[in-house]
C-alpha cells in the first residue's frame, strides 16, 4: 500500500507539473506595457511555489512508502519535534513569502498608486446588464453629464448611457459598441457601472478592474501591439453574465486619429 | 441535593426525547452529521448540472428539462452555499466537534446541552429554507454564495432574485444564530469542563482545533448576521446601505448613496474566517489521524497549537485579499496582501510537521490513514496556489477566474472533505460500534483522490488561460472555445468522482447495520474516547471521570509495555507528558 | 437532607478545571475530577453559566461594532453624482429626540438598579435557603420586595419610550428609509430594543419559574445571569446614544 499511495502521489505530481512546464494551456499572449514585468514576477512565484510543490509531494509519497509498518521496521521514533527545525523553517518560510510579496510590490504601484499620465487617451467605459459602452469626450476634451433618469438600455448608444442633451458637452461624445485606441499611448479608462457590478477584463493587457455603481473608477495600462482583444466580464452580474462582451481594437495612432475625426464628424 | 437541570440528565426514555430531540451531544452530533450527509450529496447534484451543463449547454435533461442561463447561476449559487454552510461548518464541527468533544476532554455532556439541541434543530430550520428557495417563484437566486450587491440588493436584477433571495437571507440568517449557539457550548465545554489533568496542553489536537474554530464563528458570524439584517432592509424596506444611484433595467432603483463595497468588507470579514472554520478541523482531524497511526506522538505539538492559533487571528486580518480589484484604495490592498502572505507561515509550518509526524514512522495503512495522507497532499496543491492569489499584481490577471475555484475547491471542496472521511472512518467504530469495509473503503480512496486531482488541477490551467468563472456557457468568447475540451475532461472525471461517493454511502449505510462489531479501541489509539465502551454509554464514561495523566500522542514511548500510552494511564507507565 | 454551604465553594486552585496537580479524592466542590460526576454543585453551575453569558455576549458586540463601523464609513462615504460628474457626500444628520432618549436611558439605569437589588435578593434567600429548613431557626418574614416585576415593568416602559421615540421621529418625517442617517438610527436602536426584548422574556421566564416552584439555585442562576446581560444593555445603549449623539 506505500508503494501504491507513493506512485498516485507521485504520478498526480508530474501529471499536474507536466502541463504547468508544457504552458499547455497558459495566459493569452501579453500586449500591454505591464506584461513583461507581471508575467517575471508569475514565472518567479511559479518556480518557487513549483518547487515546494514538488518537494513536498515527493517528500509525502516518499515517507509513506519508507516509513511503512513492516515487521523488519524499527520502533517508530519517539520524538515530539524538534525546536530548532522548526525555527528554521519557519524563519524561511516568512522570508520567501513575504519576500516574494514585496518584490512584486512595485508592479502593482505602477499600476495603480498613480494617475494617468496627461496626455493619455480617454475612454469612459461604462458597463451594464449586458453590454459594454465606451465613450471619447470629443473636441472639447469633456465628458458630458449623463444622468441615470435619462437611460434607455433599447435606443443603445447616447441613450443607453443617459447623455444629457441639454449640456452641451455632450453633444460632441461619441459613444460606441466597441473600444478602439492607438498603440503606443497610455490609455486612462474611466470605468462606471449602471446597475450592478462588472468587471472589465482584457486578458491580452493584463488588465482587470471592477465597475462599480456610484464610483467612476480611473485606471490605466498602455497597449504595445496593434490587433483585436477580446473583453471579458468578470464578476457575476446576472443571467446574461456569460455574455456581456466587448472588443478593444489596437490601432495605430494614424488609424485611431482618422476614426475618431470621422466619429466626431458624424455628431456635428 | 442533585438537582435534575438542564446540563446533567439521566437518560432519556421514548423515541422523540431519544432521537429527536435529543439532549445528548452524541446524538446531536450524528443529527448534524447526517444532515451534512444528505447536503453533501445535494450540493454534488447541483455541481453535476453545473459542469453537464458547461459542456453541453443546449441538452435537456431528465428530471430537470433544460438548464437556461440563469438556472445555471442558481446551482452556482446554491451549491456553494450549499457546501460551505450545511456541508463544511456543519459535519466537522457541529457532526464530530459535538461527538467527540465532551468525550475527548473527559466530560459527560456539553455545557448547555438545551442550548445544544436548538443549535442543531435551528440548522434544519435553516436547511429546509434554503432548500425552499428553489421550490418559489422565481426559483432560486443568482447571485452567487458571496451575494454581492447590488445584485442581491435589487429585486428586479434578475430570475430568482425576488423570493428566493429573501429566503436565501433568512436561511444564512437562521444559520448564523444557530452557528452562535453551538460556538457558545464549544468554548464553554472546553473552558470550563476538561476533566483532572486534562490541561490545555494536553488536549487532543482535535479538541484545539473545535475551539478555535468556535471562537473564529464567535467573532465571524455576528457580522455575517449584520450584513444580512443590512441587505434585507435595502431589498424590502427601501434603505440604501448599499445601493447607490443606479438603475436597473432602465428604471431608476429609487435608491442612492449607499455602498456596494461596504456589502464586501462585511460579507468578507466574515467569509475570510469561515474558510479557516472550514478547514481547521480538518486538520485536527489529520494531526488526530496521522499521529495515531504512524505510531508517532505528532511532530511540535505546541508549534502545531500555536500555528493554529496564528492561522485563526491572522485570519481575521486577511479579508481585503477578496477585494483587490473591488475599487478598494490599493494601499490598503498591499497591506491586506502582506498579511495574507503571512498567514501561509503557520499553514507551512502545520504541513512541515505533519510531514515530520510521517519520518521515521510505522506507518499502517487503514482506511483513516489513507484521508489524512490524501489532506496533506491536497492541503499542499491548494496551499500553494494561494500566493499567486495574495499578491494583487498577480491577481490582476487571476482574479475571478477558474483559478481561483481550483484554489478554494482543491483545500475546501477536497482536502476539508476529505477530513470529513477520515473522520468518518477513524471514528465509525466508536460511534457505531461495527468496523467499516476496508476493501470498499481503498477503492473509494483512490478513486476519490484521483477523481478529484483531475477536476480541480485542471481548474488552475483554465485560470492561467483567462476562463472567467460563473459562465455558464463557453460559446461567446472567442478565446474560451480552446478550452472546452479541457472543461469536457473535467465534467467526465466529475462525473466517476461523484459516482464513487456513492460506494462511500453504501459503505456507511450498511456497515452501521451489517459491519464486523468494533472492538473499543481497534485503532490502539492513546485519547479519551478509546478508554470507554462502544458506542460510549449516555454519560460518556459509565459513571466514573476519567483522570489525565499523560499527553495525547505518548505512541512508541520507550519502555512503556505496549506501543501506545493513553491519556487516562496510570502515570507509572512511562514518563508522564 | 439539607447541607450547609456557606459560600459558593471556592475552586482549588491548582486543580480545578483540569490542571495538573495532585487533589485527595473528593475534595472541592469544583467541576471535573470529583468522584461524582453526575451532580455539578451549584456554584459550578453558576460559574459555567457565567462563562457562557461571557461568551454569548462576544457576538452581541461583534454585530453592534459591525453596525458602527457601517455607520462611521457610511458617514464619509463619497458617491458619484451624474449631475455634476464630481463626488459628493450626501450625509444629513437626523435631529434626534434627545429628550425623550434621555428619559428612556434613565428608566433603563433605573431597571439596572432593580434588577441589581432581585440579583442580591435571590443570592441572599440562596445563601439563607439551608438556615431556613432547620427546625426552628427563624429569621422573621423577609418581605420580598418585587425587584423582578418592577424591572420588566421598567423594561417594558423603555420599549414604550423607544416607541414614542420612533413616533416622534416619524412625525417630523424620518422613517427608516427617508435617508443614510435616519436609517441608521432605527438600526441600532430596533436592534438594541430587540435585544433587551429578549432580556424581558428572560425574566418573566425567571418569574413563572417562581410560580412554578423551581429550585431556588436555578432561579438563582436564571437572574444572576438575566442581570448582568441587563446591565450590558444599559451599557450598549449608553453606547448608542453617545454615537448617534456624538459622531454625526
Amino acid at each position: 500500500m506505500g508503494l501504491v499511495l507513493l506512485c498516485v502521489i507521485w504520478l498526480i505530481t508530474f501529471a499536474s507539473t507536466y502541463f504547468f512546464i508544457a504552458k499547455t494551456w497558459w495566459f493569452p499572449h501579453g500586449a500591454s506595457a505591464s506584461t513583461a514585468a507581471l508575467d517575471h514576477q508569475f514565472a518567479v512565484t511559479f518556480i518557487l511555489m513549483g518547487v515546494i510543490f514538488v518537494a513536498a509531494q515527493l517528500a509525502l509519497g516518499y515517507f509513506v512508502w519508507k516509513y511503512r509498518d513492516q515487521p523488519s521496521a524499527a520502533r517508530a521514533d519517539y520524538s515530539h519535534g524538534h525546536l530548532g527545525l522548526e525555527i528554521v523553517w519557519t524563519t524561511l518560510t516568512a522570508i520567501l513569502f513575504i519576500g516574494l510579496n514585496l518584490m512584486g510590490s512595485p508592479i502593482w504601484a505602477a499600476e495603480r498608486f498613480r494617475p494617468a499620465v496627461d496626455d493619455a487617451t480617454r475612454v469612459e467605459v461604462t458597463a451594464m446588464q449586458f453590454a459594454w459602452y465606451f465613450r471619447y469626450p470629443g473636441p472639447d476634451g469633456k465628458f458630458g453629464i449623463a444622468k441615470p433618469e435619462l437611460e434607455d438600455p433599447s435606443a443603445g448608444g447616447e441613450a443607453a448611457l443617459g447623455l444629457d442633451p441639454a449640456d452641451p458637452a455632450s453633444k460632441d461624445d461619441v459613444v460606441t459598441g466597441i473600444m478602439e485606441v492607438p498603440v503606443g499611448r497610455e490609455v486612462e479608462v474611466i470605468l462606471r457601472a449602471h446597475d450592478v457590478i462588472h468587471s472589465f477584463f482584457i486578458p491580452a493587457m493584463r488588465f482587470k478592474q471592477d465597475a462599480v455603481p456610484g464610483l467612476a473608477i480611473h485606471m490605466h495600462f498602455t497597449p504595445t501591439e496593434t490587433g483585436d482583444f477580446e473583453i471579458a466580464c468578470a464578476e457575476l452580474c446576472g443571467l446574461g453574465h456569460y455574455k456581456m462582451h466587448g472588443m478593444l481594437k489596437v490601432v495605430s495612432q494614424d488609424e485611431f486619429d482618422k476614426w475618431l475625426a470621422a466619429r466626431e464628424a458624424e455628431k456635428q | 441535593m442533585v438537582a435534575q437541570e438542564s446540563h446533567q440528565h439521566s437518560a432519556p426514555q421514548g423515541f422523540i426525547r431519544k432521537y429527536v430531540f435529543s439532549l445528548d451531544h452524541k446524538v446531536i452530533g450524528l443529527q448534524y452529521y447526517f444532515l451534512a450527509l444528505t447536503a453533501v450529496f445535494v450540493g454534488m447534484f447541483l455541481s453535476l448540472l453545473m459542469r453537464i451543463h458547461l459542456i453541453w449547454p443546449t441538452a435537456i435533461l431528465p428530471l430537470v428539462g433544460e438548464i437556461k442561463p440563469e438556472t445555471y447561476l442558481a446551482l452556482v449559487t446554491m451549491h456553494g452555499t450549499i457546501m460551505v454552510f450545511f456541508v463544511l461548518t456543519t459535519a466537522p464541527q457541529g457532526g464530530f466537534g459535538n461527538y467527540f468533544l465532551p468525550i475527548q476532554i473527559g466530560a459527560p455532556d456539553m455545557a448547555f446541552p438545551v442550548l445544544n439541541m436548538l443549535s442543531f434543530w435551528t440548522t434544519f430550520v435553516a436547511y429546509v429554507v434554503m432548500l425552499s428557495a428553489f421550490f418559489v417563484v422565481g426559483g432560486a437566486p443568482l447571485h452567487g454564495w458571496t451575494g454581492y450587491a447590488p445584485l442581491s440588493a435589487l429585486q428586479s436584477a434578475g430570475p430568482g432574485q425576488g423570493l428566493g433571495a429573501d429566503l436565501w437571507i433568512t436561511s444564512i440568517a437562521l444559520f448564523c444564530i444557530a452557528s452562535l449557539m453551538g460556538a457558545l457550548n464549544f468554548i464553554t465545554t472546553t473552558l470550563d469542563m476538561r476533566a483532572r489533568g486534562m490541561s490545555m496542553m494536553r488536549m487532543p489536537l482535535t479538541c484545539w482545533s473545535w475551539f478555535i474554530t468556535a471562537i473564529l464563528g464567535l467573532l465571524a458570524f455576528g457580522v455575517l448576521l449584520s450584513a444580512g439584517i443590512l441587505l434585507l432592509m435595502d431589498r424590502n424596506i427601501g434603505t440604501s446601505f448599499f445601493l447607490p444611484l443606479g438603475t436597473i433595467n432602465g428604471q431608476l432603483t429609487g435608491h442612492k448613496g449607499g455602498s456596494p463595497l461596504l456589502w464586501q468588507h462585511l460579507f468578507w470579514f466574515f467569509g475570510h474566517p469561515e474558510v479557516y472554520i472550514a478547514i481547521l478541523p480538518g486538520m485536527g482531524v489529520a494531526s488526530q489521524v496521522l499521529s495515531t497511526f504512524s505510531r508517532k506522538p505528532i511532530f511540535g505539538y505546541k508549534a502545531m497549537v500555536y500555528a493554529m492559533l496564528a492561522i485563526g487571528l491572522l485570519g481575521f486580518m486577511v479579508w481585503g485579499h477578496h477585494m483587490f480589484m473591488s475599487g478598494m484604495s490599493p494601499y490598503t490592498a498591499f497591506a491586506f496582501s502582506i498579511m495574507t502572505m503571512a498567514i501561509g507561515v503557520p499553514s507551512a509550518i502545520k504541513t512541515f510537521n505533519w510531514l515530520g509526524t510521517l519520518h521515521k514512522a510505522r506507518i499502517r495503512f487503514q482506511s483513516p490513514m489513507l484521508f489524512a495522507i490524501g489532506f496533506v497532499s491536497l492541503f499542499v496543491s491548494g496551499g500553494l496556489s494561494g500566493p499567486f492569489l495574495a499578491q494583487p499584481a498577480l491577481d490582476i490577471p487571476l482574479h475571478d477566474t477558474a483559478f481561483v475555484p481550483g484554489h478554494f475547491h482543491l483545500i475546501m471542496g477536497v482536502a476539508a472533505i476529505f477530513g470529513i472521511f477520515a473522520a468518518t472512518y477513524y471514528w465509525f467504530p466508536k460511534m457505531f460500534g461495527r468496523m467499516m469495509n476496508e476493501k470498499l473503503a481503498r477503492i473509494h480512496f483512490f478513486l476519490t483522490l484521483i477523481g478529484t486531482y483531475s477536476v480541480f488541477m485542471p481548474m488552475h490551467y483554465l485560470g492561467l488561460a483567462g476562463q472567467p468563472r460563473r459562465y455558464s456557457q463557453l460559446t461567446e468568447l472567442a478565446y474560451l472555445h480552446p478550452l472546452i475540451g479541457l472543461n469536457t475532461f473535467m465534467t467526465y472525471a466529475a462525473i466517476i468522482t461523484v459516482a464513487a461517493q456513492l460506494i462511500f454511502l453504501c459503505n456507511l449505510v450498511w456497515s452501521m447495520f451489517k459491519g464486523p462489531k468494533a472492538s473499543d479501541n481497534p485503532w490502539e489509539a492513546t485519547t479519551l474516547e478509546w478508554t470507554t465502551a462502544t458506542p460510549p454509554p449516555h454519560d460518556n464514561f459509565g459513571g466514573r471521570t476519567p483522570v489525565v495523566n499523560h499527553g495525547p500522542y505518548e505512541y512508541s514511548v520507550p519502555g512503556a509495555p505496549r506501543d501506545y500510552v493513553m491519556q487516562s494511564d496510570p502515570a507509572t507507565v512511562a514518563a508522564a507528558h | 437532607m439539607a447541607s450547609f454551604t456557606p459560600t459558593i465553594p471556592a475552586p482549588h486552585p491548582t486543580t480545578s478545571r483540569g490542571k495538573r496537580g495532585d487533589l485527595p479524592p473528593g475534595a472541592g466542590g469544583g467541576d471535573g475530577g470529583r468522584p461524582d460526576p453526575g451532580s455539578p454543585d451549584y456554584g459550578a453551575r453558576l460559574r459555567r453559566a457565567r462563562l457562557g453569558l461571557a461568551v454569548a455576549l462576544t457576538p452581541i458586540m461583534m454585530l453592534f461594532v459591525a453596525f458602527t463601523s457601517a455607520y462611521i464609513v457610511r458617514q464619509g462615504l463619497p458617491t458619484f453624482d451624474p449631475n455634476t460628474n464630481t463626488v459628493v457626500h450626501d450625509w444629513i444628520p437626523v435631529r434626534l429626540p434627545t429628550l425623550l432618549f434621555l428619559v428612556n436611558t434613565c428608566v433603563l439605569l433605573l431597571s439596572s438598579v432593580t434588577i441589581e437589588r432581585a440579583r442580591r435578593q435571590l443570592r441572599r434567600q440562596v445563601a439563607l435557603e439551608p438556615v431556613q429548613s432547620i427546625p426552628g431557626v427563624s429569621l422573621g418574614t423577609e418581605r420580598k420586595f418585587p425587584w423582578l416585576a418592577l424591572t420588566i415593568v421598567l423594561g417594558l416602559c423603555f420599549l414604550a419610550g423607544q416607541w414614542l421615540a420612533w413616533s416622534d421621529l416619524a412625525a417630523r418625517g424620518f422613517y427608516v428609509a427617508t435617508g443614510p442617517s435616519s436609517s441608521f438610527v432605527y438600526l441600532l436602536t430596533g436592534a438594541h430594543a430587540v435585544h433587551l426584548l429578549g432580556g424581558i422574556l428572560a425574566l418573566l421566564a425567571a418569574g413563572v419559574s417562581v410560580v412554578l416552584n423551581r429550585p431556588l439555585a436555578s432561579r438563582r442562576i436564571v437572574v444572576d445571569i438575566t442581570a448582568w446581560y441587563w446591565h450590558f444593555m444599559a451599557l450598549l445603549w449608553i453606547y448608542i446614544l453617545a454615537l448617534l449623539e456624538f459622531a454625526r
